[in-house]
């Protein structure tokens, strides 16, 4: 496996390397990208190193996707940008389809709170120790996941009570 | 007594367990709970819910605001009113398909959207642009920007309590939608750039047009800095008002202006260069303190660099196609489509399956567009539409912000803090 990785990247992805062998489980390159995969249960291990040790300060976005059919079906990505070295990174962690849970990175990033609610939102991810565990796009009635693979484009029929049109009911 | 009340002094009809928990969390949003005085007899304590139909909330904003008198002690946010579902209609559309509904995603600057997509698009698939669709793109964009801060710098204004400046704005406004009409054939909603290019070249037309407004405008946006810049009224409204600190900026994740303003020189066209940024120069302005008026003071001078680099474009300009041979990957043109079979078959399985990525491919680009860094991140599964597309909206980002600098203010300020922010709900909706 060869890399065409930046300097300052490849110093990156060696500490990692270095510090979590046993939790780094892959980094590869696609259309330029550099992604790297760990074990779920170092996140906020991983994070906290790369923002502290590796000067990504700046978590620019963080998103969910859904690999249906296939195992650990969903996955939350990190997309994180060091100020200092002007490097993107994207880390990515995957978790199960019955109950998926994911530590909440919104303690190194306050900036996680908001698009973390809006994976719980289309994926059903939850994280734990997030501040504001709520919906954000969607009414807190509303019981489904829109961006999962199943749900159907035209939205569940009758699934939300839609305002009475008529204005005096009583 | 404890703040509990909210709950039974505010009888929710309508979606209650979504109500009941978004005044639940204005309740939590601190450690210490703070508490009601039931026996506070001028009631100086109250919750007023702003918007979503408030004509200073920039379309379906709402929020909810804990007043104690004319001080806001906290405040949530509530966004999701318009409920599109764009990431989920790009995933059932092919790329070329999907890219008309970019425009509506922030519809004040519908150029910068359409390149966001096509350039990830073409990182995606390999696809080589030519050369004169990058300086076009970038005339596009630049434009692009200086409408959407014009629009910005007129509301916000208007925010502040001068009504006519909006209408000065405005008809810069509607210069740049002439150029728009005769560059792309739309005034508003473009749709110019596509996957390998663009729709159509430059015409000496929309060349001349482009050439005296960016020979016209300097003098505009000086007029404009003379009305406002010594201004006492506009100046006491501003300054020190709506504070981002530096230290916070990066912790929020704020984005664009807003960023930039509080001192960080992160610009993603000197990031990442994509399009020909990296052969025109341009400075990126930055201020330090982080409030209304550095914002507005950044927001100024980038559209001065706009037309710097408009002025760089034209010049620089090179001639050739402006769009990629490779029928597999770009739209043939109309010639080809109406007089030959080859592009008409060509034409077909474009609309039909469009342009295939390999599978398993992962891309991100993101470009600046006037509202901060606007990316679009694509998994392809090896047909003609996204497995999954996310799209990374600067405005998103920058509400959230918003919902952490207003603790504090005064409630008059809210309208031009929000102003500031520069939201466009069309984009922090998906």
């Amino acid at each position: 496996m060869s890399l065409e990785l930046s300097e300052s990247l490849q110093k990156t992805v060696d500490a990692l390397t270095e510090a979590f062998p046993e939790k780094l489980i892959e980094v590869y390159q696609s259309s330029g990208d550099t992604f790297a995969r760990i074990e779920k249960d170092a996140l906020l291990e991983v994070c906290r190193f790369l923002k502290e040790e590796q000067h990504f300060i700046y978590l620019s976005d963080l998103f969910g996707t859904d690999r249906y059919t296939s195992d650990e079906r969903f996955e939350v990505i990190y997309n994180l940008i060091s100020m200092k070295n002007q490097t993107r990174l994207f880390v990515k962690v995957r978790c199960e389809e019955e109950n998926p849970t994911v530590d909440s990175v919104s303690p190194i990033w306050p900036a996680a709170n908001w698009n973390e609610r809006e994976v719980y939102d289309m994926f059903g991810i939850r994280f734990n120790n997030h501040p504001d565990h709520r919906r954000i796009f969607l009414p807190e009635d509303f019981e489904y996941f829109p961006l999962r693979k199943e749900f159907p484009l035209l939205g569940i029929q009758g699934s939300i009570d839609l305002p009475q049109t008529n204005p005096d009911t009583e | 007594m404890k703040l509990s009340d909210i709950q039974s002094k505010v009888n929710s009809t309508f979606f209650v367990e979504h109500q009941k928990k978004l005044y639940q969390s204005l309740e939590d949003k601190h450690t210490t709970i703070e508490e009601l005085d039931d026996g506070d007899p001028l009631s100086s304590k109250m919750i007023l819910n702003m918007g979503p139909q408030h004509p200073a909330t920039h379309g379906v904003l709402r929020l909810v605001l804990q007043l104690h008198g004319e001080t806001i002690e906290k405040v949530k946010l509530d966004i999701g009113y318009l409920h599109r579902g764009v990431e989920k209609i790009a995933e059932n559309k092919t790329y070329q398909e999907f890219m008309p509904y970019t425009d509506r995603m922030d519809y004040l600057s519908p150029y910068s959207n359409n390149v966001a997509l096509c350039t990830a698009v073409e990182k995606i698939a390999n696809v080589e642009v030519p050369e004169r669709a990058h300086y076009i793109r970038m005339i596009g964009c630049e434009l692009a920007r200086i409408s959407s801060h014009l629009l910005w710098l007129g509301t916000m204004v208007m925010d502040a309590g001068a009504v006519s400046f909006f209408i000065w704005t405005f008809k810069e406004r509607e210069k740049i939608y002439d150029i728009m009409d005769r560059l792309t054939g739309h005034r508003f909603t473009v749709s110019h750039a596509r996957i390998g290019g663009v729709a159509n070249d430059i015409t000496d037309e929309a060349m001349g047009a482009i050439k005296e407004f960016a020979e016209s405008f300097p003098k505009e946006i000086r007029d404009y800095h003379k009305l406002l810049d010594r201004n006492r009224l506009f100046f006491d409204r501003n300054e020190a008002v709506g504070v981002l600190k530096t230290e916070d900026a990066i912790k929020i994740g704020a984005a664009g202006p807003v960023l930039r303003a509080t001192g960080y020189g992160y610009d993603v066209r000197k990031f990442a260069p994509y399009a020909r940024y990296d052969e025109v120069e341009f400075g990126v302005p930055t201020r330090l303190e982080g409030d209304n008026l550095a914002r507005y003071f950044v927001r100024m001078e980038e559209m001065s660099e706009s037309i710097r680099i408009i002025n760089q474009c034209i010049d620089k300009l090179p001639k050739g196609p402006v769009r990629t041979d490779n029928a597999k990957q770009a739209y043939p043109s109309k010639d080809e489509v109406y007089y030959s079979m080859e592009g008409m078959i060509h034409d077909f399985m474009m609309t039909d399956t469009g342009i295939c990525p390999p599978e398993g491919a992962e891309a991100y680009h993101a470009v600046e567009s006037p509202k901060g860094e606007l990316g679009y991140f694509i998994q392809s599964d090896g047909t003609g539409h996204p497995w999954r597309l996310k799209i990374n909206a600067p405005s998103f980002s920058n509400l959230q912000v918003l919902e952490n600098i207003l603790d504090g203010e005064m409630v008059a300020d809210t309208v031009v803090i929000i102003g500031g922010i520069d939201p466009v709900m069309g984009e922090a909706d998906k």
